[in-house]
């Protein structure tokens, strides 16, 4: 084994090695998004939070423009304080609305940022004041028979029977129309 | 012709002695020393062997001799340095002067013939290209094997490859060469040939040159001086002509290669009457 | 200096003798004692061994040489190896994806499998076999035919000139490799999924591209490789450097290079997930 031919060979595996590492960088991996670009941080406080995970995206308009980078509770409000980081290629109004969505139905959550009117922008490791808490499928459908409940009672307390009575009866209604039922 | 000398190397010994051991104790295991009490003193350019049976600690000497092993007490100086006081530059830089020949040669078997001699070439000296060359070829020219040069050591013979590791031994004109068991596994044509090489290179270099070998036809011819060894010590020693003529015992049995004597035919056993009622 | 204790023999075979409980744990005693030693021994010799590494800079062409015959030589089980993982992956993936309707994540299944365990895992297991085992008997066939010992007389340190350059070598082979098996997995995966089975291309590489991340995943997977490198490298040495000079002796040492190499490779793997994977879900 000559030396230039050990030399060609050593070069063509280190070669091949490197773009391995490059393609599963680009191609595979995300490397020219968010996840290293330089990026500041913003907070916002959820009442609940839902199923959002540690470096869950932030998109803005459904283009990811950040991660999530922690998630805390106050003690004192009892809310979930989370820390963004976002790209700082971009910029938000102060009065950006922060929400907790899910992609599709059963799909990852991440935190939507939806930019208000405001003229000033939001500085690094400020707080978001508006925000909208994830949606819990339990507590809605709590509050679909709450409502439903709230409906069949309806109107004064002595109309036990009535229109409203009749159509929010479907088949559950005897239990709550019927008068000095239970 | 001038030949530019390695500045590593010096071409002979400063001192009378080239190696001197006084009362050398040396056990692989503490509880079992190998060497007990070894008294040598070995004259700068003479050409000395060192005998005894197998197993003896013939090639622990050599070891001991270069710094690969440390004796448990006694001293050993090789041109009037203490080799167990040398820290490693020192250590190093007397190796350098000191060339080995390995048992079955030990040749660098990724490389050709040219490039193990070429190798103590150009890891100590700086020396160009086109000298080593030159260098190389000398040597080899000296133990007949000029063209073997780009013969891989696999594609040698046995006598080959102790010649070529004879040449690497030289190859930065050592002041003093060890030769471990040189003669051993090889036809009576490379025997002789090895035996003369010794003999010769160490009058024409002016080194000092230290045979372990248990090869008593051979030494006898070549050498001036011989030691035996065994059990640990210095049993004989003398010139040739007075091992020839010597009554002692063990001497004796040695030379003439009789089974039994001081060295006994019978490994220590039960009585054979025990053995086999 | 070999570091065996042997008990004295009586002759004829060992017997068992009447109380073989302490004799079992004297036994196990023996046996930890060793390998404690040995372990430290073995520490002793990596710290030597890396004092040694400028010294394989400066011979850039043994370590090159080295490089070659550590990374260029394993290409062959490498690439076909990832070929195939990554065919089977999505082939046993896509069975079970498709029955909850997932099948377009064939690519994210697949490339964050490859990249974050099999990749380094399987490439690290394949190297050791086959690069690890060759180094520890070519040196410990240098040290049987006294080869070492030569080197060492001629004033040559073998640590700086034998075995620094291999374990720079199993170092910088280690990582590409495993690179290589990552993308050739995800290429087989490709073949399988797009080509044979029918997902769509598109689907394939997008998902998979918003899934894998390069910090979280691909970063750490090469940090893994790169540690399973230097693992699987030091052994190999130190087993060649310390094997008994004799046949069995590089027999034993080989075998004991891939077994010590492969339960590194599993046990730092499982040390180096939870480290880097622990923050996936909410912060436990």
């Amino acid at each position: 084994m000559n030396r230039s031919t050990l030399d060609l060979w050593v070069g063509i595996f280190v070669t091949i090695g490197v773009a391995a590492i490059l393609f599963l960088a680009l191609k595979v991996g995300n490397l020219t998004s968010v996840s290293s670009a330089p990026g500041y941080h913003l907070d916002a406080a959820f009442d609940n939070i839902g199923g959002l995970k540690l470096r869950a995206p932030v998109k803005a308009a459904g283009v990811v423009v950040g991660r999530v980078e922690r998630i805390k509770l106050d003690p004192q409000t009892y809310q979930a304080i989370v820390s963004m980081k976002i790209d700082r290629g971009y910029q938000f109004t102060k009065d950006t609305i922060a929400s907790i969505l899910t992609s599709g139905l059963l799909g990852e959550v991440y935190i939507g940022l939806d930019s208000g009117g405001d003229t000033q922008m939001l500085a690094d490791g400020a707080r978001i004041a508006k925000t909208q808490s994830a949606i819990v499928l339990e507590k809605l459908i709590g509050q679909f028979m709450f409502d439903k409940a709230a409906a069949g009672n309806g109107a004064a307390p002595g109309a036990s029977n009535g229109p409203a009575a009749a159509s929010a009866g479907s088949g559950t209604g005897t239990a709550v129309t019927a008068g000095g039922g239970k | 012709m001038s030949v530019v000398e390695p500045a590593a190397v010096l071409p002979t010994c400063p001192t009378e002695i080239a190696v001197r051991m006084t009362g050398v104790w040396f056990g692989y295991d503490r509880r079992r020393p190998v060497l007990r009490g070894i008294d040598m003193a070995i004259p700068r350019g003479k050409l000395v062997a060192i005998m005894g049976g197998s197993g003896c600690g013939k090639t622990t000497i050599l070891r001991l001799i270069g710094g690969q092993l440390r004796q448990q007490s006694g001293t050993i100086t090789v041109a009037g340095q203490d080799v167990m006081a040398l820290d490693r530059e020192a250590l190093f830089a007397l190796r350098r002067r000191i060339g080995m020949l390995f048992q079955f040669g030990a040749l660098f078997t990724d490389m050709s013939v040219f490039e193990n001699i070429a190798f103590p070439m150009r890891e100590h000296t700086e020396l160009q290209e086109e000298l080593i060359r030159d260098l190389v070829l000398m040597k080899l020219n000296a133990v007949g094997l000029r063209g073997a040069a780009q013969l891989r050591p696999a594609e040698l013979s046995g006598g080959m490859s102790r010649r070529v590791a004879l040449a690497r031994a030289i190859a930065l004109d050592p002041m003093l060469v060890m030769y471990d068991e040189p003669f051993a596994g090889l036809d009576p044509i490379s025997l002789g040939i090895v035996g003369q090489l010794v003999r010769k290179l160490n009058d024409a270099l002016g080194i000092t040159s230290v045979v372990v070998t248990h090869d008593i036809y051979e030494s006898l011819k070549i050498v001036d001086y011989i030691y035996f060894v065994a059990e640990g010590r210095i049993v004989a020693q003398g010139t040739p002509d007075e091992v020839r003529q010597s009554k002692d015992s063990f001497v004796r049995q040695f030379v003439d290669g009789e089974p039994d004597g001081p060295v006994p035919f019978h490994y220590p056993a039960r009585a054979v009457t025990e053995e086999f009622a | 200096m070999s570091a065996e204790r042997r008990q004295p023999q009586a002759s004829g075979a060992q017997r068992m003798p009447a109380d073989s409980v302490t004799w079992a744990l004297r036994r196990v005693g023996g046996h930890t004692l060793d390998s404690i030693e040995r372990l430290g021994f073995a520490a002793r010799f990596s710290v030597a061994v890396l004092m040694h590494l400028p010294g394989a800079f400066r011979r850039l062409q043994l370590t090159l040489r080295e490089i070659y015959f550590s990374g260029v030589l394993s290409l062959v089980i490498i690439l076909v190896s990832g070929l195939f993982v990554g065919m089977v992956l999505a082939l046993q993936g896509y069975e079970v994806l498709t029955r909850y309707g997932a099948n377009e994540s064939l690519g994210i299944l697949v490339a964050l499998s490859l990249v974050r365990e099999l990749g380094p895992v399987v490439a690290g297991l394949l190297f050791a076999s086959r690069a690890g085992s060759a180094v520890t008997a070519e040196i410990g066939l240098m040290k049987t035919t006294e080869q070492l010992s030569a080197m060492e007389m001629m004033a040559v340190d073998p640590l700086a000139r034998v075995v620094a350059p291999r374990f720079v070598g199993g170092v910088v082979s280690m990582p590409l490799l495993a690179a290589l098996f990552s993308t050739l997995g995800v290429f087989g995966a490709y073949l399988v999924g797009v080509k044979l089975i029918g997902i769509d291309s598109g689907a394939f590489w997008g998902n998979m591209r918003a899934a894998v991340d390069f910090g979280h995943d691909i970063l750490n997977g090469f940090i893994k490789s790169v540690v399973f490198g230097i693992a699987v490298s030091a052994i190999a040495v130190f087993e060649g450097y310390n094997a008994r000079p004799t046949a069995e002796g590089v027999s034993t040492a080989t075998t004991r290079t891939v077994v010590a190499s492969s339960l590194s490779i599993l046990a730092l793997d499982f040390v180096l997930t939870v480290f880097m994977f622990r923050g996936v879900g909410v912060g436990a």
